[in-house]
């Protein structure tokens, strides 16, 4: 049981958590990520951390409401538990001064691309943050990407703020420029960063992508998040999350994360037709937390 | 003697006790155990069968050597708590090794009367005992010495953690078992299904060792949360033992294998077992019902990935193993427990190839028949392939169980531990000491896969090394990690 420090929605359906876990804090690094659940029967799923402070020991996380399980964390507040929060896991970010890096992220993948732009922007890159959303309201975290970045660019797919289409368009112009990018980390949906994969292709920049899989212990144990990369099966929990995005089988992952799409909506019916039931839940374990700790 | 009353011929003339066991068709269809357990008239008849040699045969093939004539004599006098007790000795969790050890291929196939006669169901008493204790016993406060101040950090809830965290906190040491998952138990709660192994049993065994002031931290990856060194320097304990089991599964590297659809046992295993996926939608965590099942192997855990299958409801289940039935690594029980609720056993068969279907689910198995061949190197004869025997199987599930290797989680952490060229942990075979001071290692980490008790046996030895080695502080060279080949 975890207790979370504050609990504040920074766009609709995306909540940011800062969250009671000294010694995920003290290890916690760029790209690397936890597993949490929210309920005694509720699914282990894995959540970037978006910052670790060590010092107050305690880590941020960053979520959207999609699924059941995400929906339901997000109806915690400031306050209350999350059930259980394990990590660090996989493996950090390579940092190094490639010299200019772009930081490409879609939706909440910008919340994972910003601890990275950060670490890239200390050993000295160059650092063009492109951040992409549906509309306006979904745009996270700009603020501080431009107190990080030396560029920033926005786009929203309804033109609703920044520049109307998607980051690889803005993506493009920045390949197009004199000074070529040295390095591209995309962070979003499958087919933005295969969209950001193909582009970086034919000019060889090399590009990292973080891959979500669908994931039950994140140790290597289960092998349900494998992926073809470079013609290799890896495990994405122990060997990434970041690939080498030129080299990512993306229609076989694509395939993968669908493959309980049918059981989701199920879920989701529940949370939409009996909300009351899931608050109980929650409501619950906090009562036998506070017991536990009296 | 084991009774006075019976002479040798007599007691041989008993004939070998069945396990009375839920129907088949009953049991197929739901998650309770399958083995109902002796009552006490029928473990005392069968102890009698016992002929109490004056050099048993059956105590050589105990991996840790129980003192199997002592427990049954014990049963035959109807001291069950004493039998209970005597089994202890030597092994922590009996009613965990009466489910799940081979005792066809241990103490029973060593046990004198196999051949002509059956062995004496030397498990199914152990069993008995064991759930007789649970059952009956008041809790005894154990007897501990007292508390020395030393802190021992045990890595992995598992079989080998157990059994050395027992013996630790008996002797006085401040024991903590860190746990990667939220549940403790590791293979036995995550692996093995309830239908063979009730996870009240083993909820039971880790309350007894909590209320002997063992400690449990679920949550805590050790590597990642905090690394071995920070386990020393950070967290001050005085010595590690690594028991963190084999758990990296193996896939066969065939086309199609990452189809939607194909799962490796682990997967599979953990989403029914710890994540209760029976239970979805009131449990999150769903699970893939096949109705047409392939699991591939001839293990323990093929058996118990495709009775699972069939009990959340596929019509067809079936074993595809490369060899034949002869040479499967399983329990014998569980085999016959299997064909008995349906399942389709496909010896001779090997898998090369899985199909999709049009949206990338998995809908075949193209298969090979094979022959087997010469004796390998593990004296069991190879399976080779028969050409043109293709053939298809259809399938909308795959479970691959063909064995798991060592997770690099702590050695990629830890550089100087060592480890051979499969990733297992180096460790002395009769202490557990590796290639670092002050850490030990036992189990499936440092065999490779092997058997509960194994596992249980390794974990003492090493308490054993451990208390020598924090008496003493000796880390002595010819005590040290040689490489095992």
């Amino acid at each position: 049981m975890n207790l979370i420090q504050n609990a504040e929605f920074i766009a609709p359906d995306i909540k940011r958590f800062i969250i009671e876990a000294p010694l995920i804090a003290r290890k916690a690094q760029p790209g690397q990520f936890v597993i949490l659940r929210v309920w005694e029967k509720g699914e282990r799923i894995p959540i970037t951390i978006v910052n670790g402070n060590a010092e107050n020991g305690t880590v941020t996380l960053i979520i959207q409401g999609l699924g059941k399980t995400t929906r339901q964390m997000n109806l915690l507040k400031s306050g209350d538990y999350v059930h259980d929060i394990v990590g660090p896991l996989g493996q950090a970010t390579h940092i190094e001064n490639f010299g200019l890096a772009v930081c490409v992220s879609g939706g909440v993948g910008t919340a994972e691309s910003l601890p990275i732009a950060k670490a890239l922007k200390a050993v000295g890159n160059t650092v063009i943050a492109i951040i992409g959303a549906r509309e306006k309201d979904l745009v996270i975290c700009e603020v501080e990407m431009r107190a990080i970045c030396d560029e920033v660019f926005v786009t929203t797919d309804d033109g609703s703020y920044g520049q109307p289409g998607l980051v690889t368009d803005v993506l493009k112009t920045i390949i197009a420029r004199e000074h070529k990018p040295d390095f591209v980390l995309a962070v979003g949906p499958l087919p933005m960063m295969r969209a950001v994969s193909e582009m970086t292709r034919p000019s060889a920049i090399k590009t990292m992508v973080s891959l979500n899989s669908i994931m039950i212990d994140g140790t290597g144990m289960c092998g349900g998040c494998r992926a073809t990369v470079g013609g290799k099966t890896v495990f994405v929990c122990v060997d990434g999350p970041e690939f080498d995005g030129h080299q990512v089988n993306f229609a076989e992952i694509a395939g993968r994360q669908r493959q309980f799409n049918e059981q989701e909506k199920i879920s989701a019916t529940i949370i939409n037709t009996q909300p009351e039931k899931v608050q109980h839940q929650c409501r619950l374990s906090k009562v036998i937390t506070e017991t536990s700790l009296s | 003697m084991s009774s006075p009353l019976l002479s040798k011929k007599e007691r041989m003339a008993i004939p070998r006790q069945s396990m009375p066991e839920q129907p088949a068709q009953v049991r197929n269809r739901n998650f309770s155990e399958v083995n109902l357990g002796y009552d006490a008239e029928t473990a005392v008849l069968e102890a009698r069968r016992c002929l109490d040699c004056p050099r048993p045969t059956c105590i050589d093939g105990c991996p840790v050597n129980i003192k199997i004539p002592d427990f049954i004599r014990l049963i035959v006098e109807r001291n069950f708590l004493g039998a209970a007790r005597k089994i202890k000795e030597d092994n922590l969790l009996p009613s965990v090794c009466g489910r799940v050890c081979p005792q066809e291929e241990q103490c029973e196939k060593t046990c004198i009367l196999r051949g002509k006669f059956q062995p004496v169901s030397i498990g199914r008493l152990e069993r008995f005992v064991a759930d007789y204790e649970r059952q009956n016993a008041q809790p005894e406060a154990p007897v501990l010495s007292p508390r020395n101040g030393k802190k021992i950090a045990i890595v992995g809830s598992g079989p080998s953690g157990l059994a050395c965290a027992s013996d630790l906190v008996q002797w006085g040491y401040d024991v903590t078992i860190f746990e990667a998952l939220h549940e403790f138990g590791g293979v036995l709660i995550y692996g093995i299904p309830e239908f063979r192994l009730p996870k009240a049993i083993l909820k039971y065994e880790i309350e007894n060792l909590k209320r002997m002031g063992v400690r449990f931290e679920a949550n805590f990856i050790v590597g990642k949360t905090m690394t071995i060194d920070e386990l020393f320097t950070v967290a001050g304990f005085d010595a590690v033992f690594l028991g963190v089991g084999a758990g990296l599964p193996w896939f066969m590297n065939i086309p199609g294998e990452n189809l939607m659809g194909v799962y490796s046992a682990n997967e599979f295993l953990t989403r029914v077992n710890l994540m209760r996926a029976y239970e979805f939608p009131e449990a999150d965590t769903p699970v893939k019902i096949g109705k047409q099942v392939v699991v591939v192997g001839g293990g323990n855990t093929a058996m118990d990935a495709v009775r699972t299958a069939k009990r959340l409801g596929a019509d067809t289940a079936t074993i595809v193993y490369r060899r034949s039935e002869v040479e499967m690594p399983a329990r014998i029980e569980e085999v016959h427990h299997a064909k008995d609720e349906g399942i389709v056993f496909r010896t001779l068969t090997n898998p090369v190839e899985f199909i999709a279907d049009e949206k990338g689910w998995v809908k075949a198995a193209r298969c090979l028949k094979m022959e087997l061949g010469e004796p390998g190197p593990d004296g069991r004869r190879r399976p080779i392939p028969v050409k043109g025997s293709e053939f298809d199987i259809p399938v909308d599930l795959v479970v691959m169980a063909i064995g798991n290797g060592s997770n690099p989680l702590i050695s990629r952490t830890t550089p100087d531990l060592q480890c051979n060229k499969w990733g297992n942990i180096i460790a002395n075979e009769k202490n557990g000491r590796t290639s670092k001071r002050g850490v030990f290692a036992g189990g499936d980490i440092v065999s490779g896969g092997a058997t509960v008790i194994l596992a249980m046996g390794a974990g003492r030895d090493a308490a054993r090394s451990i208390d020598e080695f924090i008496k003493t502080g000796q880390w002595e060279t010819e005590s040290r990690a040689k490489p095992i080949v």
